[in-house]
């Protein structure tokens, strides 16, 4: 069957599979619409967590990312699954035992203020906001390559799709369509790694196959792998080549910024019992890593894979010629996300580091490395091409990566609606609204956060890898840390909070904006973005963890100096620590 | 439930969390990070047991330290019968 048929099967089918659990799972109450009415069963929510959490950047770059450097890049494997043992201690339980509908709601009441709770929502839309962009240009992508249309159609395809299950049902029905999409993503990405994993090392189990022999040369699969990289002048894969320090600062921030992600931690109030936020928390990170330990397995042989292409008759034979290239490059050419360049016209592709080339390079006129651009987002949506493998997988891959970026859109979109409609609305502007009315208000505003969505998406400011680590940094340095000492410390105040918050959003950003521009324009940055002008060395994508610790001090200085928190909060803030009781919270 | 059992329930609440906040960064901090050189010695399909503990190994510490901690508390929540 035609390749264009298969996907179009594929996407079509989960699409519509999407659609009907919309149609079944529609909201009818606020409580529905917000928290699935706390009814969902933990290891369905732990599921559903896993798809709103693993987004287009963990399905289709991360392997990628982890493929070009090697071990330097393990920081987001430890980095985007250390934050769940944080919010499985810190955080899910004793907000779920609050029992309220959205994060800045939490930090509103804890600090019986509504300044904090418009510092949190500033937060959360900041966050939100430049999240959802990457997920909306990673299912662009994913349209154009796959069902050959242009990425704008595909974008308002998406956003339609979207539009259909979140404004409809809500957290209820997005959680149901969120573990429906699970389901498909992790089939997805399994299926092609299995094969590969197969066909490189003989062991049906990618994270196994990683550790194993290399069928072809007969040693460890690692230990080829830095050979032929060593032979063609890049750095080896599993050593490390860059600084200790950042990469400890860049993953601590990754795992605050996990913990401290409203879209993320607003899955937990959906879970009947505490007991269950702890249990969802444990089920949310066995199905993300179903797919994290996967990733490295497949990041490497992807690696190798593609090496071995590039020269089919080994480093020291003769490279592939233009005119023999296979056709998932000339698919991937018209892209434009992979390109050749024959630098000394012999017809043939010399792939290699310039900075360190091989000795032969010089004898046979090597004029530079050839493979002039290999984007990293290739290397999954790819994998099944590269490995040779049946249509329909490339299809199933084409569904995954969609069902990866469009759960994870759906989280952020209602994370953003109920900020809106509950915090800024119902309990900011318009208290008397009715529960109808705060309903009709919370599709609305999902509906324009569609729209905001998808022109974002059709404009993307040119700098979306940096937008998410700024996402990060925010999450880390200004939500999380309020958040847990809201819960830790009985006696902070208000002020302690709306300070720390403020220190810890404005430091991040500041920092930031320093290094990588002024809302990123480039040229606007005050100092050249090198390691020497780091101050101390750290990275501007590795400040989240800085501007967190930020945050507490000078929260705890503020305190010191003000009155602690009146006893009856301090009382609330005992009941939040124990289970019993939780139950009630439903109805309010 | 008086006070003085709902300071004895947090305190202990916070020790098991202290105790598996310090094996999370032990093994991804540590072990697969900064203490990686100390690990050198122990092979591992073509490299060493650090490679493992920042690729596969601190991800599965992770899922046992969540589901011992859960335990730990739907124990404690029943001797102090703050269960709901």
């Amino acid at each position: 069957m035609d390749q264009y048929i298969l996907n179009l099967i594929f996407v079509g089918g989960s699409f519509a599979l999407y659609i009907g659990i919309a149609i079944w799972a529609r909201a009818g109450s606020t409580s529905d619409f917000y928290a699935a009415s706390r009814g969902v069963n933990p290891v369905v929510n732990g599921a559903a967590t896993a798809a709103d959490w693993m987004s287009a950047a963990s399905f289709i770059s991360m392997a990628g990312l982890i493929a070009a450097v090697g071990y330097g890049n393990s920081t987001f494997l430890m980095g985007w699954t250390g934050g769940y043992v944080l919010l499985a201690m810190l955080l899910a339980p004793y907000l779920r035992k609050f029992g309220r509908f959205t994060v800045p709601d939490f930090i509103g009441d804890r600090f019986y203020s509504q300044t904090a709770r418009l510092v949190a929502v500033i937060s959360l839309l900041i966050i939100s906001i430049t999240y959802v962009i990457g997920q909306m240009t990673g299912a662009a992508v994913a349209f154009s390559r796959f069902l050959e249309v242009d990425s704008t159609t595909g974008l308002f395809i998406a956003s339609g799709v979207v539009f259909c299950y979140a404004v409809l049902g809500g957290m209820k029905g997005i959680t149901y369509t969120q573990l429906a999409q699970y389901v498909v993503l992790i089939i997805a990405y399994t299926i092609p790694a299995v094969f590969i994993s197969l066909q490189l090392t003989g062991n049906p189990l990618p994270p196994l196959g990683l550790w194993s022999t290399h069928t072809e040369t007969g040693q460890p699969l690692l230990t080829t792998l830095n050979q032929v990289l060593m032979d063609l002048g890049f750095n080896d894969y599993t050593g490390n080549h860059g600084s200790t320090f950042n990469m400890v600062l860049f993953t601590m921030s990754l795992m605050v910024g996990t913990a401290g992600l409203p879209h993320v931690i607003i899955r937990f109030f959906t879970v009947p019992r505490v007991a269950d936020a702890r249990t969802s928390a444990g089920w949310a990170l066995v199905f993300i890593a179903l797919l994290y330990t996967v990733a490295p397995a497949v990041g490497a042989m992807a690696r190798l894979n593609i090496i071995t292409t590039l020269w089919p008759q080994g480093i020291e034979g003769e490279p592939l010629a233009f005119d023999a290239k296979p056709d998932w490059m000339l698919n991937w050419e018209r892209t434009g996300l992979l390109r050749f360049e024959d630098k000394n016209g012999d017809g043939l592709i010399q792939y290699y580091n310039e900075a360190r080339p091989p000795a032969r390079a010089a004898e046979e006129g090597w004029a530079g490395n050839e493979m002039v651009l290999f984007n990293n987002d290739i290397l999954v949506l790819a994998n099944p091409e590269i490995a040779q493998l049946p249509g329909w997988v490339i299809g199933l891959i084409a569904a995954g990566g969609l069902a990866a970026a469009l759960s994870t859109a759906a989280g952020l979109l209602l994370a953003i609606s109920s900020a809106v409609s509950h915090d800024l609305l119902k309990k900011m502007i318009a208290p008397n609204i009715s529960e109808k009315s705060e309903l009709l208000a919370a599709r609305i505003s999902m509906a324009f956060a569609i729209a905001l969505a998808t022109w974002l998406g059709l404009n993307p400011p040119g700098f979306a890898a940096q937008v998410v680590a700024l996402a990060f940094g925010l999450a880390a340095a200004s939500l999380f840390p309020a958040i847990m000492m809201g819960i830790f410390s009985k006696k902070m105040n208000s002020t302690g909070a709306i300070v720390g918050m403020l220190v810890g959003l404005l430091s991040t950003v500041l920092y930031i904006f320093t290094y990588l521009g002024w809302f990123f324009v480039p040229g606007t940055n005050m100092l050249p973005n090198t390691p020497d002008n780091w101050l101390f060395g750290i990275s501007p994508l590795s400040f989240g963890s800085v501007g967190a610790v930020l945050n507490f001090i000078a929260a705890y200085i503020t305190l010191s100096m003000t009155k602690e928190a009146p006893a009856e909060i301090q009382e609330l803030v005992e009941s939040i620590r124990v289970p019993k009781g939780a139950g009630a919270a439903v109805d309010h | 439930m008086s006070d003085k059992s709902t300071d004895a329930y947090w305190k202990a609440n916070v020790r098991v969390i202290t105790i598996c906040m310090v094996i999370w960064a032990l093994v991804s901090f540590g072990f697969g990070i900064v203490l990686r050189p100390l690990l050198a010695g122990i092979p591992i399909g073509g490299t060493d047991l650090g490679f493992w503990f920042a690729q596969q190994g601190s991800i599965l510490t992770f899922i046992v330290l969540i589901f011992y901690y859960r335990s730990y508390m739907n124990k404690l929540d029943q001797e102090f019968g703050v269960e709901e």
